[in-house]
């Protein structure tokens, strides 16, 4: 045993036998392993099958109150368009009724004098009702109708010999993900969300399960030292995270094929960084909460909701309020998801990288400090 | 009966209750997250930081970079002298736009022709960046139209007169706030039934529960009860909020509202019961509480559309009782949707719940393993 007059000081062979005893702990409840290695896999392939923001077939109702060649010639548009599946109706009366019936995102509808109309100096109008219950899908409709229409006005002019010129016309180029698929971004972003929950999920329970059986007050007894405690708890699970993380990359870059442009290197010592700071929010969690109970309920509360929604990886942090932008700033996932999204997209973006990384460091810092300031070696 | 059901829930409130931190941890955190989340979760951009490249002389783009500056959505943040700045602008985030145009521009307008806008777009989240350029797009068509007015250029022959319903001004607020009540309800619920099962059973307390003479039955009541009651009453908590704080327009009946509310409750407590009771130990009640609550949340239609997912996808979130109630609460809230467009809603929920607290029941007793 190693003496008592070097206590101050950490003692390698009581520290491997902590970690000696909890990955035996770990590998006989298979929950541990599960929540590292099969619980990103699975959610990582079924998130990054399902989350999508791009809208397709987007089941639209026309409606042309007197057909004729101008109405049907205006209409193809929208059958030929990849966005679409057009359904026709014969009113508008019974195409407002399928639109309230949620069984289409919105109407195209052309009225009787369309034809009329086009010929004469005023402009046709031409009828567009979305359904705005969820705006946002409503605003990228709104966009493909203006496509379709933008399209069918520049093949009308040239077929009437009008010269239509606008007067300025927009050019646009999208950098780093120039197809504009969102599982590029989403992938990514999910990989921050997973991880935070499997780090909090590994160790919220860990020290609370301790105390509430009784197994702490035997390490009381012996001359294991707090910080031996806690690194005995860390490094373990450090491990079992970090395995969950490269599975999570893997599948990101071979199942989903999301570009990786950043070096390997630079990712695997950000997500060091996240996984302890991940870790280290379980711990406070466990150490603070007393019994397993409550260190579950306060970990299904703080740990998956404000990854998911405030770390920008679906809400835009620069729209949102400034008091709220201030709050994002404890929400580690935020610094994780943008260097993610920076290494994936961009590349290595130092800047960006470095001042995310300080934030982590700074975060895991602090975050051990509470830890150690929380854990005690006596009975409450 | 009575009784029993009766003392029974009123021992798993003081299991939830009497603890100040548990009881902290049910009454803050929905508080706190349904104002933060409630101004946070939003797909509207403002202050989009544009930077400008103009090595144009003329007066028009002048005018239109006036119209970026007089926008809320937008804010310019600078103008750039060279091509090699676009880059490190971009890549930092300094811009999340850049605006070029050309030396001509001013020029080919007044010839008659076309000025080309380049528009350069950070794509790291191709969904802003789409949104950003949407709000581009409705920037020069109001231009366009005004100009060619003014100068007497060709009228297009037609053009679309859009209206959206439900929601006048497509303020995204009003879609993602009502389903933030989904959100919290459900995440309060399986906090106070997930691990209630899991926690008697590692302390050993259940089996006592099983020789006293309740009968499962009686004992799913007394477990579901508090889930009940407190998903109710922070529900409702929520929905106030909702209502008058956030100022989202309550169109349909509360009737219709409560039932929906009432249903799914039914079904999350089942799925939060029928989790604790396979569950050995209050570790493994959190993983099943996880790897129900995080895809029940993310393929819920919560933030991105079902519409949108592979058919396999679909099919899977039918199971999903986050996806229906979803439906039913902005129903009622934006469009005042009443029972008959909305049973087809209850009816799974309702399937849901009656099957799950079934097999809840009948694992009290008989474990898988």
């Amino acid at each position: 045993m190693t003496s008592l007059r070097n206590e101050s000081s950490l003692s390698r062979m009581r520290l491997k036998g902590l970690i000696r005893k909890e990955v035996k702990q770990i590998i006989r409840d298979p929950s541990s392993i599960g929540i590292a290695f099969f619980l990103p896999v699975i959610l990582l392939i079924i998130f990054g099958y399902g989350v999508s923001l791009d809208a397709e077939h987007v089941p639209l109702g026309l409606v042309i109150e007197h057909p004729g060649p101008e109405a049907n010639e205006f209409m193809a548009g929208f059958q030929d368009s990849e966005y679409f599946d057009p359904i026709f109706y014969p009113s508008i009366q019974e195409a407002e009724k399928a639109l309230i019936e949620r069984k289409i995102m919105g109407i195209v509808w052309t009225r009787s004098d369309f034809a009329r109309t086009l010929f004469s100096s005023s402009e046709a109008p031409i009828g567009v009702i979305v359904n705005g219950v969820d705006a946002n899908q409503a605003r990228i409709v709104e966009g493909y109708i203006t496509g379709v229409w933008m399209k069918w006005l520049v093949s009308y002019a040239r077929s009437h010999g009008l010269a239509l010129k606008v007067p300025i016309r927009v050019k646009h180029r999208i950098w780093f993900n120039s197809a504009v698929r969102s599982r590029n971004f989403l992938v990514p972003g999910l990989i921050a969300v997973i991880m935070t929950l499997i780090g909090g999920m590994l160790t919220s329970m860990v020290v609370a399960r301790e105390w509430e059986r009784g197994t702490m007050e035997a390490l009381l007894v012996t001359p294991v030292r707090v910080k031996e405690i806690i690194l005995g708890k860390v490094i373990p699970y450090f491990f079992l995270g970090m395995g969950g993380m490269v599975l999570s990359v893997f599948i990101a870059i071979v199942v989903f094929h999301v570009p990786f442009r950043g070096s390997y290197l630079a990712l695997g010592f950000a997500s060091s960084l996240f996984m302890l700071t991940a870790i280290a929010l379980g711990l406070i969690i466990s150490t603070a909460a007393g019994s397993q109970f409550v260190a579950g309920q306060i970990a299904i509360v703080i740990t998956f909701l404000p990854a998911f929604m405030l770390s920008g990886f679906v809400f835009d942090i620069n729209s949102m309020p400034y008091p709220i932008q201030i709050i994002t700033h404890i929400v580690a996932a935020r610094y994780f998801v943008s260097i993610l999204q920076s290494l994936f997209l961009a590349g290595n973006i130092w800047p960006i990288y470095i001042v995310n990384c300080l934030w982590l460091a700074g975060m895991a810092m602090v975050f051990f400090k509470i830890i150690r300031k929380k854990s005690h070696k006596r009975l409450i | 009966m009575l009784r029993r059901i009766l003392a029974l829930t009123i021992k798993e409130f003081i299991g939830i209750l009497k603890n100040k931190k548990s009881r902290m941890v049910l009454i803050l955190p929905p508080i706190a997250q349904i104002i933060v989340f409630g101004y946070a979760a939003t797909f509207d951009l403002k202050d989009v930081p544009v930077a400008i490249y103009n090595e144009d002389q003329g007066q028009i783009s002048r005018d239109v970079i006036a119209r970026f500056q007089g926008s809320r959505v937008f804010k310019v943040i600078g103008t750039m002298e060279s091509d090699g700045q676009i880059a490190p602008v971009i890549n930092l985030k300094k811009a999340l736009i850049v605006l070029h145009f050309h030396r001509d521009f001013s020029r080919d307008i007044l010839r008659g022709g076309s000025g080309n806008l380049q528009v350069i777009l950070d794509g790291r989240n191709s969904n802003t960046a789409l949104i950003a350029l949407n709000y581009v797009h409705t920037i020069i068509a109001d231009f366009n139209r005004a100009w060619a007015a003014e100068n007497g250029r060709g009228r297009p022959p037609a053009r679309l007169v859009v209206r959206s319903w439900f929601n006048r001004m497509l303020d995204s607020h009003w879609f993602i706030i009502p389903g933030i009540v989904a959100l919290l309800t459900i995440v309060v619920t399986l906090e106070v039934t997930a691990l209630s099962v899991a926690k008697e059973r590692e302390a050993g307390t259940f089996d006592q529960l099983l020789v006293t003479p309740m009968t499962p039955f009686e004992i799913l009541v007394g477990k579901s009860l508090p889930g009940l009651i407190i998903g109710l009453v922070e529900g409702s908590f929520i929905i106030f909020v909702t209502c008058f704080w956030f100022d989202i327009p309550l169109r349909g009946s509360l009737l219709v509202l409560y039932s929906g509310l009432f249903t799914f409750l039914l079904s999350a407590i089942g799925i939060g019961l029928m989790i604790s009771s396979i569950s050995l130990t209050q570790q493994q009640g959190l993983m099943g509480a996880f790897m129900f609550l995080v895809p029940a949340v993310v393929l819920s239609g919560f933030a991105t559309p079902i519409a949108n997912m592979p058919k396999l996808v679909q099919d899977f979130t039918l199971l999903n009782p986050m996806r229906y109630i979803l439906v039913i609460v902005r129903s009622v809230f934006l469009q005042g949707a009443g029972f008959d467009l909305l049973w087809t809603q209850y009816v799974p929920m309702a399937i849901i719940g009656i099957v799950s607290l079934a097999i809840a029941g009948m694992l009290f007793k008989r474990r898988l393993y």
